[in-house]
């Protein structure tokens, strides 16, 4: 079947593949909801949602059901286009990422080989860190617009540690890079495969990374842009029915999106640990999808170390979080990518 | 009519399109807005010319960096329709005047120019993906390579001394 010299079986495969991955997000992100509050409510000693269904676990669509038939308010003054393009963005912005992490390997059907990767595009790691940059609007545009000095404060500190927090990112990410000898997601994961977690020769650059995602997704203690105590409500004080809904629901997506990332760049993707799966001479489809249950349980780990911070740790204080996006993390960055490049020529000219 | 082609003659009517919406918006974050929109469609040609990383390093480096400081610059101005001030109208007609002329030159410096029939190739050769690349720049271009960052080094360093000058000043202003 070819029209217009594209192969629409391709297209096809890519498209359910977009699909089955998207509502996969959004159905997780709905669920870390209720994660959170069922966490929050063991941490401090209560019971948490329990009226909504068995254990309260129809509490996430009765959360949704109710956000959409809230009124929606759009300010009189504000410009009505980006009032509405923000949280459209940051929806958006935080749903793209998912196209270039290997989510398991190939599944064979109808006599297709389909890899469980939307994109596996060479500069991989370079496109999740344009998707990053590009997430600051959603909160820029979505805060100005409301035309509130508090929305807009907000907003500018959301960008400003945003910012800050990218650098920091990138450079932990080099020390990867140079493990690798690939931008590559897929070639990543094998060389992890092959020689061992990079968390084991990164440390350092998984801790840093680690702190930087919590900072990219406003989660405590970096959720500065949404501080009550001074601003109010944050960068969505004007923000009523399910845009706000949007602008909530991006958090958790982003949540599970650089959980996903950090499962994959640094604790093998879908490699099972300690055994060597290839040996097993079990059907490629069974193994394939055992790995994308590996690759979920690592990132249901992460989702919980994300949950467990935020009740356990307070907010920083603003001039804090700088002084530890600058001055700590930054040098910290570069000396871990200088050390780790040295230590591979050393190793190199002693082979 | 390939994909490609159609590809391209899409991107191309919006980078204009968007291009135009920059200085056509009365709202400068609006323009903004549109020149993000320009930097996609331009990183799309790049994609189109299989330079995968030149596409992306355009969207973080142009979309995501400096757009971002564009519009922290504009949104702390808080510019308004009242605020803009009134424009002279000899101004106005200066302005035409000097874009003609930059316009004659342009058609003037291309009329000759080889390149106007020589189309660029799609979707083949590979100097644009990261290894190729990288290689070029570190072999055959290493010491303009280095140049540039020693020029950007220079920049880093006077937007520092240009930030301490005035934290200074103000101390000593606070003191005395």
């Amino acid at each position: 079947m070819h029209l217009l010299s594209i192969d629409w079986w391709f297209l096809l495969e890519k498209l359910v593949l977009i699909m089955v991955i998207i509502s996969l997000s959004l159905v997780i992100a709905m669920y870390t909801t209720y994660a959170e509050r069922k966490v929050a409510a063991w941490l401090q000693d209560r019971r948490g949602p329990n009226r909504a269904g068995p254990w309260g676990i129809l509490q996430p669509l009765a959360d949704g059901g109710k956000l959409f038939f809230k009124e929606e308010i759009i300010p009189l003054v504000s410009s009505k286009f980006l009032f509405i393009l923000g949280p459209s963005l940051a929806m958006i912005t935080a749903l793209l990422t998912s196209a270039v992490i290997p989510w398991g390997t190939s599944i064979h059907l109808f006599g297709r080989e389909m890899p469980l990767q939307i994109a596996d595009v060479n500069i991989g790691i370079l496109y999740i860190f344009g998707v990053v940059s590009l997430g600051v609007y959603g909160i820029m545009i979505g805060g100005w617009a409301s035309n509130n000095k508090f929305s807009l404060l907000a907003a500018i500190r959301a960008a400003s540690q945003m910012i800050s927090y990218e650098l920091a990112m990138g450079l932990a990410l080099i020390a990867v890079l140079m493990l690798a000898g690939s931008l590559q997601m897929s070639v990543i994961v094998q060389n992890q495969i092959d020689h061992g977690w990079h968390v084991i020769y990164q440390p350092l650059g998984f801790v840093i990374f680690f702190i930087c995602a919590l900072a990219e997704c406003n989660r405590t203690p970096f959720d500065l842009a949404e501080a009550e105590n001074e601003l109010n409500f944050g960068y969505h004080q004007e923000y009523s029915s399910m845009k706000l809904g949007f602008y909530l629901f991006a958090e958790y997506i982003n949540m599970f999106i650089s959980s996903a990332v950090m499962a994959t760049l640094f604790f093998g993707g879908y490699d099972i640990p300690f055994v060597n799966e290839a040996s097993w001479g079990i059907s490629p489809n069974l193994l394939a999808l055992i790995g994308f249950a590996v690759l979920m349980a690592k990132i249901f780990f992460f989702l919980f170390v994300f949950i467990w911070i935020r009740w356990t740790i307070p907010r920083f204080r603003y001039d804090q979080l700088m002084n530890l996006g600058w001055k700590g993390l930054i040098p910290l960055s570069l000396a871990n990518m200088v050390l780790t490049a040295v230590v591979m020529l050393i190793l190199k000219k002693l082979n | 009519m390939g994909i490609t082609q159609i590809l391209f003659w899409f991107l191309s009517a919006l980078a204009l399109f968007s291009a135009v919406m920059v200085i056509a918006s009365r709202n400068p974050v609006y323009s903004v807005l549109w020149l993000i929109v320009v930097f996609f469609a331009i990183s799309g040609h790049y994609l189109l010319l299989n330079a995968q990383f030149l596409a992306i390093v355009n969207i973080i480096v142009y979309a995501g960096a400096i757009m971002v400081l564009f519009l922290f610059v504009i949104m702390l101005m808080n510019l308004h329709k009242s605020s803009e001030p009134k424009r002279n109208k000899w101004l106005n007609i200066a302005g035409v005047l000097a874009g003609g002329c930059l316009l004659l030159v342009l058609v003037a410096a291309l009329k000759s120019a080889e390149t106007k029939s020589s189309m660029a190739v799609m979707g083949t050769g590979d100097i644009g993906l990261i290894e190729n690349l990288g290689k070029a720049l570190f072999t055959d271009y290493v010491i303009p390579f280095e140049i540039s960052s020693v020029l950007f080094l220079s920049a880093m360093v006077g937007a520092v001394v240009l930030g301490k000058k005035e934290s200074s000043f103000r101390s000593e202003k606070e003191s005395a």
